[in-house]
C-alpha cells in the first residue's frame, strides 16, 4: 500500500528537483505521444530542444528565444505574485491585448510625427492599459467580493473582441487597401522597439523582463510587501491579524500583473509583431501561467522556466516545419508539462511510503 | 435594423439549444462543487468531450455512440484532475486551469483531420400532440432528445441531492470533509465520482456544441462556455433548478445578440459578441454579495492525516 | 455486574517519530463507566480511534464479547454496537439536526420517521432538541446533544466521549451527568476520555491512566485522591504558579457598550460589552466555545473594527486602528488557532516572529526588513521560553502544540506589552507547558501589564486571574473578583443551562 506522509516541513530539495523531474516526465511522455502520432520521438525531442541552440540554423533561433522568452517571463513574473498571495489572475492574455493596443494607440496617434518622447510615452501607456484591465477584477473583489478567475478569464474574451473591433476599424492603417490591421510599427521609427543590439533578439522587452525579475526578487526576500503577499498566500488569516490589509495585496498584485503584461503586449506589438492584427496575441499570457508554476513561482525559476517555455515553442515550430509534427501537439507538451509538475509537487510536501500490508 | 427578421418562436426554440451545453456543463460542475470539489477544468473538459463526440459520431455514422464518447472523453480528462487533486493532492485551481490549458491542446490535436466534416444528423423528437400544438408545439416540444435529456437531469440531480441518501453522503462531504472521514465516509471516493461525472456531463455539453448546436468541429469552438457555466455555477446558488434559470437566461443573451447582429442592429458585431461574457461579469458581481450558500469544504484540500 | 464486554491487549500503534500507543491494555465491563485519563498527546485519541475503527493498530488484539473484534472502518465498529462522541469535526453546520443524524446510522429511516424517533429518544434522556433545526445555529451544548443522541439510536453497547464537559457550563455538565447514569442503568458502558480528574471521581466506576503511551496504572476514581491520579498522569509533583501580591494601577484598556457583528456565518456577534482591566491585573474571561470568544479577541487585536470610543487604551480611542498600529501602542494579542491563525504553519519560526514582531522591534526599517534583527528575535524567543526546536529555521508546523504555543506567547510577551490579549493560551498544550505560559502571563501582571485571559478552562483562570466574567452569546457578565467566587456562581455566570431543561430522569 502506498501511504502518504505529510513532511513536517517543506523539503527544499524536492522543491528544487521537482521541475526537472516534471521536465523528464514531459520528455518521455511527450516523446511517446509524438511516436503515437508517427513521428520519431527522439527525433522530436531533439529538435525542440537542441535544434534552436545548437542545431544548424541556431544563429536565427537563438536570438528568436530572447523574443518569446522576455514577453513570457514579464507576464509570469508579475502572475506570480498574485499566485503567491491566492490571488488568481488568469485573465493577462487580456491585460496584454490592451496594453498592446492602448500603447499602439498612442504611438499611431502621433504617425507621422518623429519624436523621441512618442516610445516612452507608448510604453507607459501599455503599462496603463494593461494595469487598467487589470483593475476591473481587482476593484470588483475589493468592493464586491466578487470571484477575480471567473472575471479575469471573462476580461479576456472582450478583450479579443475589442482587439477585433480596434483592428478593424479605428486603428485600421488607412493605407492598407481594406487589409485588417494597423500601420506596421516596425516602420515608424519613433514608436518601434527596435532591437538594442542589431542580431540579438534583446529588445527593450528583454530588458524590462530582467529588470521584473530582480524586482521580485528583492520584493519577495527584503520587502514587508513581499512577506505580506507571502502570508496572505500561506495564511490569509494570520495575515489579517499580522496587520495586512488584503485589500491594499489585491490590487497591487492584479496591479502590478496587469501592468507587465501590458507591457509585454506593447513590446511585442511594437516590435517582434509590427502591428495591430486580429490575432496578434499568440497565447502568451495562458503560456505565462505555466511558466510561473514551472518556475515555482520564484523569479530566478521563472527566469529559467521562462527560456524553457520559449525553447518548446521554437522547437516546435522547427519540429512542424522538418517532421511534420502538429503545432497542436506542442500545446500539449506545455500543458503536459504543467500536470507532472503539479503531480509531483506532492513530494516537496510529503513523504510517500510503501508499507507492507496493514497488520490488525 | 430590421427587427421583424426577428422570428419569436425561433428565438425561443434557438434559446432552448443555445443554452443545453451551457446547463449541461453547470449542472455537472455543480454536483462536483456540492462534493466540495472546485474544478476549474470545465472549458477543457467541454472541448475534448466536443471533439471526441464529434470523431466518433463522423467514424459510426450514429450520433448516440458520439454523445456516449463525449461523456466517456470528459470524464477521462476528468480523471487526471481526480489524480492530480485526490492523490497528489494538488492545489485545485493550478489543477483546473491545467485541465483546461491540456484539454485545448489536446482536442486541436485530435481534431486536425476533422475540420469541415460534417457531423451525423441527431432528428428530432416530436412529442406527439404537444408538439402539435401551433406556436408552443416547434417552440418547446419539437427539439433534439439531448436537449430533453438536459432538462431530465436536473430533475434527476434536483431529487438526488435533496431526497436521497447519496445526495445527503455528497452534501455532507462537501461541507466538512473532516466529519464525513471521522464518520466513516469515503471523501475521496465520494469525490472521485462526483467529478467524474461532472466531467461526463461537461464532455456531453460540449458534444453538443459539435453535433448540434454548430455543427461543425472547429479549434476552440466552446469559445469560454465552460467559464460561463463555472460562473453559473455561482450565479445558481448551488441549487439546481436556479442553473436551470441562469442557462436559459444566458442562452437568451446569446441568441438575442446573435438576432440583433443579423438583423443589422447599429452596433459593431464585435460589441455584440462581447455581450454575453459583459453579463457574465455583471451578473458574478450582483451575485457576488451572498456567498453563505457555497459548500463550506469547496477548494479544500482533504488528507486523512491520522 | 462484572460482565466483560470489551478487552484491549497490548494494542501499539506508531507514529512517525512518536509512539502513539505502547503496549496498552485494558477491559471495559458491562454497565461500566470507564475513564481514559491522560494528558494531552498521552494518546488517548488514538486509541479510542482504534476502537472506532478509523485507525489500524500496528499490533495487539481487542475483544468484544469473548470474539475477536478488528473493525476495518467506523461503520464496522458501529454495527458492533461502539459508538462515539466527538470533541471536534463531526457536525455539518449547514446541515439540519436530522440529517446530521441520518449521517451517522447505517439504515436511517425516512426523514419522517427519523424526526419523531429523534423526538422520543431526546424526551427519554432529557435532551430536547428539534430535528429540524440548523446545527450551525445550535449551542455547543445542543451540538453535543445531536451527537449523543445520533449514538443513542444506534442502541450502543459501548459509548466512547471524548472531553464530553470541555464544551459545557457546570450546569450543563449536571445534565450531561443524569443522562449518563440512565444509560449506565440501562446496561450500557461509557469509555469516558477526560484530564479533569474530579468529574472522573464524581462519575466513573474505573479508570486507566495513560502517560507517553503507555498504561501507568488502573485505579477506582472514588477510592483515589484527585492527587494520586494527578501524579500518575503527570509523571512528576507539579508545581502550582506563583502569583505574587500584586498592586492594580489606573485603567490601561476600556472597552465600553462595544457591539460588533461576526464575521463569519455562524459566529456570534458581541453585544454591548464593558469591561475595564487596570495595569496588573489579569481578567480571566470565561464560557463555553462559541459565545464570543474569538470575536472578542478580534475586536482587541484590531481585525475587527469598531466604533472609535468603543475600545481605549490608556485614554485613546483606538477602536477604528488595524493591528499594526495598536501593537504601536502596545495592544499585543494571541489568538487560539495556533496554526494558521497566530502562526503560519509553513513559514519558518523567523518569519513567524515578523509575523506581529515588525513595529514594536523594529524589524523593518523604510519598508526593507531586517532578516539579522529578526532571526536574533526569533531566538531570543526559543532561549526565553525554552521552545523545542533546532532552530528558528524550522517551520511552524514541525514544532508540537506546547512548543509552538510557548513560541506565540513569548513572541507577544517579549515585546514588553502594555495589554496582552490571549485565548486559550493553554489549549491541547502538555501540562508542563501550561504551566510555564501561565507562569509567562502572571509575572507579566507583576510587571505592570494589563492581562484579558479568554479560555474555557476553570481551572486556568480560578488559578491566575484576579477578577472573572464570562461571554455567553456575545454578553459578558459585569466582571467580578475572582476570590470567593462559587462554582454555581460561575455557572450561572455562563449563562446556566442556557435554557435547557434539565433531565427527567
Amino acid at each position: 500500500m502506498i501511504r502518504l506522509e505529510k513532511r513536517p516541513q517543506p523539503s527544499r530539495a524536492w522543491s528544487m528537483a521537482t521541475p526537472l523531474v516534471a521536465v523528464l516526465a514531459t520528455m518521455i511522455f511527450g516523446g511517446a505521444l509524438f511516436g503515437i502520432l508517427g513521428t520519431n520521438p527522439f527525433a522530436a525531442i531533439r529538435t525542440i530542444f537542441f535544434e534552436p541552440l545548437f542545431g544548424e540554423f541556431s544563429f536565427y533561433y537563438r536570438p528568436q528565444l530572447l523574443v518569446k522568452g522576455a514577453p513570457l517571463v514579464l507576464i509570469a513574473i508579475g502572475l506570480s505574485l498574485g499566485f503567491k498571495a491566492g490571488i488568481w489572475n488568469i485573465g493577462a492574455e487580456g491585460q496584454y491585448i490592451m496594453g498592446a493596443l492602448v500603447g499602439a494607440g498612442i504611438g499611431l496617434a502621433f504617425y507621422p510625427m518623429e519624436a523621441w518622447f512618442i516610445l516612452p510615452l507608448m510604453v507607459l501607456g501599455g503599462a496603463l492599459g494593461g494595469f487598467a484591465w487589470a483593475m476591473i477584477p481587482a476593484l470588483l473583489k475589493t468592493r464586491f467580493g466578487t470571484n477575480e478567475i471567473l472575471v479575469s478569464l471573462m476580461l479576456v474574451y472582450v478583450a479579443e473582441q475589442f482587439l477585433a473591433s480596434m483592428s478593424l476599424g479605428l486603428l485600421k492603417n488607412p493605407d492598407g487597401f481594406g487589409f485588417p490591421g494597423s500601420r506596421n510599427l516596425q516602420e515608424y521609427p519613433s514608436a518601434h522597439n527596435a532591437e538594442l543590439i542589431a542580431g540579438t533578439g534583446a529588445h527593450l522587452g528583454v530588458v524590462a523582463a530582467l529588470i521584473a525579475v530582480i524586482f521580485a526578487y528583492v520584493l519577495l526576500n527584503r520587502h514587508m510587501l513581499g512577506y505580506q503577499i507571502r502570508l496572505t498566500g500561506e495564511a490569509p488569516r494570520a495575515a489579517r491579524f499580522s496587520g495586512v490589509r488584503p485589500t491594499r495585496v489585491i490590487l497591487f498584485c492584479l496591479g502590478t500583473s496587469g501592468a507587465l503584461a501590458g507591457l509585454a503586449g506593447l513590446f511585442e506589438v511594437s516590435g517582434p509583431s509590427g502591428q495591430v492584427s486580429i490575432d496578434f496575441n499568440a497565447g502568451y499570457g495562458f503560456t505565462a501561467i505555466i511558466v510561473a508554476f514551472l518556475g515555482r513561482l520564484h523569479p530566478v525559476g521563472i527566469l529559467l522556466a521562462g527560456g524553457l517555455m520559449a525553447l518548446t515553442y521554437i522547437g516546435g515550430e522547427i519540429a512542424q516545419g522538418q517532421l511534420g509534427l502538429p503545432a497542436a501537439a506542442v500545446q500539449v507538451f506545455q500543458g503536459m508539462l504543467l500536470f507532472f509538475l503539479l503531480a509531483l509537487d506532492l513530494l516537496t510536501n510529503y513523504r510517500i511510503r510503501l508499507t507492507m500490508g496493514e497488520v490488525a | 435594423m430590421d427587427l421583424s427578421a426577428i422570428n419569436p418562436v425561433l428565438l425561443i426554440a434557438s434559446l432552448m439549444v443555445a443554452a443545453t451545453p451551457l446547463l449541461l456543463a453547470a449542472i455537472g460542475e455543480l454536483v462536483v462543487e456540492r462534493a466540495g470539489v472546485l474544478n476549474l477544468g470545465v472549458e477543457g473538459m467541454m472541448i475534448v468531450g466536443a471533439i471526441s463526440g464529434f470523431a466518433i459520431a463522423v467514424e459510426t455514422g450514429s450520433p448516440w455512440l458520439g454523445f456516449l464518447a463525449a461523456a466517456v472523453g470528459g470524464a477521462v480528462l476528468s480523471l487526471l484532475f481526480v489524480f492530480l487533486t485526490q492523490y497528489a493532492l494538488a492545489n485545485q485551481v493550478a489543477s483546473g486551469l491545467a485541465l483546461t490549458l491540456f484539454g485545448l491542446g489536446i482536442s486541436s490535436l485530435m481534431g486536425q483531420s476533422y475540420v469541415g466534416l460534417k457531423p451525423p444528423s441527431t432528428g428530432e423528437v416530436h412529442i406527439p400532440l404537444l408538439s402539435d400544438i401551433p406556436v408552443l408545439g416547434p417552440m418547446l416540444f419539437s427539439h433534439d432528445p439531448v436537449l430533453y435529456f438536459g432538462l431530465l437531469l436536473v430533475a434527476v440531480v434536483w431529487a438526488v441531492l435533496k431526497f436521497t441518501r447519496v445526495g445527503l453522503v455528497l452534501r455532507a462531504v462537501g461541507e466538512n470533509h473532516d466529519a464525513a472521514h471521522a464518520l466513516g465516509y469515503k471523501v475521496v471516493r465520494v469525490r472521485t465520482l462526483a467529478i467524474l461525472f461532472g466531467g461526463a456531463c461537461a464532455g456531453i455539453g460540449g458534444a453538443y456544441i459539435s453535433l448540434i448546436r454548430v455543427p461543425q468541429w472547429t479549434e476552440g469552438m466552446t469559445a469560454g462556455i465552460g467559464w460561463i457555466a463555472l460562473a453559473l455555477v455561482v450565479f445558481a446558488s448551488w441549487k439546481p433548478w436556479r442553473a436551470l434559470i441562469g442557462a436559459y437566461l444566458f442562452g437568451g443573451i446569446t441568441v438575442l445578440q446573435l438576432n440583433l447582429q443579423a438583423a443589422g442592429l447599429a452596433v459593431p458585431v464585435e460589441y455584440l459578441a462581447m455581450s454575453p461574457y459583459v453579463i457574465t461579469i455583471v451578473v458574478l458581481v450582483i451575485l457576488s454579495a451572498d456567498k453563505s450558500r457555497a459548500p463550506a469544504s469547496l477548494g479544500r484540500i482533504f488528507h486523512a492525516s491520522s | 455486574m462484572s460482565e466483560l464486554l470489551l478487552r484491549i491487549e497490548k494494542l501499539t500503534k506508531a507514529y512517525p517519530g512518536v509512539v502513539a500507543n505502547d503496549s496498552v491494555s485494558f477491559d471495559i465491563q458491562v454497565g461500566e463507566v470507564h475513564a481514559l485519563l491522560g494528558e494531552n498527546g498521552a494518546g488517548k485519541s488514538t486509541l479510542v480511534k482504534m476502537i472506532y475503527g478509523l485507525v489500524k493498530p500496528d499490533s495487539g488484539q481487542m475483544t468484544l464479547r469473548g470474539a475477536p473484534f478488528q473493525p476495518a472502518e467506523p461503520r464496522a465498529a458501529r454495527a458492533d454496537g461502539i459508538a462515539m462522541v466527538f470533541q471536534h469535526f463531526s457536525l455539518f453546520d449547514a446541515l439540519n439536526v436530522a440529517e446530521n443524524i441520518a449521517l451517522g446510522m447505517e439504515n436511517p429511516p425516512k426523514m419522517r420517521d427519523l424526526a419523531d424517533r429523534i423526538r422520543e429518544v431526546s424526551e427519554t434522556y432529557g435532551l430536547p432538541l428539534d430535528p429540524f433545526r440548523t446545527v450551525g445555529d445550535l449551542s455547543a451544548g445542543e451540538r453535543q446533544r445531536v451527537e449523543i443522541i445520533r449514538c443513542l439510536l444506534q442502541d450502543p453497547k459501548l459509548l466512547i466521549m471524548d472531553e464530553p464537559t470541555s464544551v459545557l457550563t457546570p450546569q450543563e455538565v449536571k445534565i450531561l451527568f443524569e443522562t449518563l447514569e440512565k444509560l449506565r442503568s440501562e446496561g450500557t458502558s461509557i469509555l469516558y476520555i477526560s484530564h479533569k480528574l474530579e468529574e472522573i471521581r464524581t462519575l466513573c466506576d474505573a479508570a486507566t491512566i495513560l502517560r507517553l503511551g503507555k498504561n501507568v496504572g488502573t485505579c477506582v476514581p472514588a477510592e483515589t485522591s484527585a492527587r494520586e491520579m494527578a501524579e500518575l498522569m503527570v509523571g512528576s509533583t507539579l508545581q502550582t504558579p506563583e502569583r505574587g501580591d500584586r498592586q492594580f494601577g489606573e485603567a490601561a484598556l476600556e472597552i465600553s457598550d462595544l457591539s460588533a457583528p461576526s464575521p463569519s456565518a455562524f459566529g456570534t456577534s458581541l453585544k454591548s460589552v464593558q469591561m475595564t482591566v487596570r495595569k496588573g491585573e489579569i481578567l480571566g474571561i470565561g464560557g463555553v466555545a462559541g459565545n464570543g470568544q474569538d470575536e472578542l479577541l478580534g475586536v482587541l487585536s484590531g481585525e475587527i473594527a469598531t466604533a472609535p470610543d468603543a475600545v481605549r487604551l490608556n485614554g485613546a480611542p483606538i477602536g477604528r486602528l488595524g493591528p499594526t498600529p495598536r501593537r504601536r501602542l502596545g495592544l499585543l494579542a494571541a489568538p487560539e488557532e495556533r496554526l494558521g491563525h497566530a502562526a503560519a504553519p509553513d513559514m519558518s519560526l523567523t518569519e513567524n516572529a515578523l509575523l506581529t514582531g515588525a513595529v514594536r522591534e523594529n524589524l523593518a526599517s523604510g519598508g526593507f526588513l531586517r532578516w539579522g534583527a529578526t532571526q536574533s528575535f526569533a531566538e531570543r524567543i526559543i532561549e526565553a521560553f525554552d521552545v523545542r526546536t533546532p532552530g528558528p529555521q524550522n517551520a511552524a508546523r514541525s514544532l508540537s502544540g506546547g512548543n509552538l504555543q510557548k513560541f506565540v506567547i513569548g513572541r507577544e510577551v517579549l515585546q514588553d506589552p502594555v495589554v496582552l490579549v490571549v485565548n486559550q493560551p493553554t489549549w491541547g498544550v502538555d501540562a508542563a507547558a501550561a504551566a510555564a505560559i501561565r507562569q509567562a502571563l502572571l509575572d507579566l501582571a507583576a510587571k505592570g501589564a494589563a492581562v484579558v485571559c479568554i479560555s474555557q478552562d476553570l481551572d486556568e483562570l480560578m488559578e491566575i486571574s484576579d477578577s472573572f466574567a464570562a461571554l455567553n452569546e456575545g454578553r459578558l457578565s459585569p466582571p467580578r473578583d475572582t476570590h470567593g467566587l462559587t462554582v454555581d456562581e460561575i455557572g450561572l455566570m455562563m449563562g446556566g443551562a442556557h435554557g435547557m431543561e434539565v433531565a427527567h430522569v
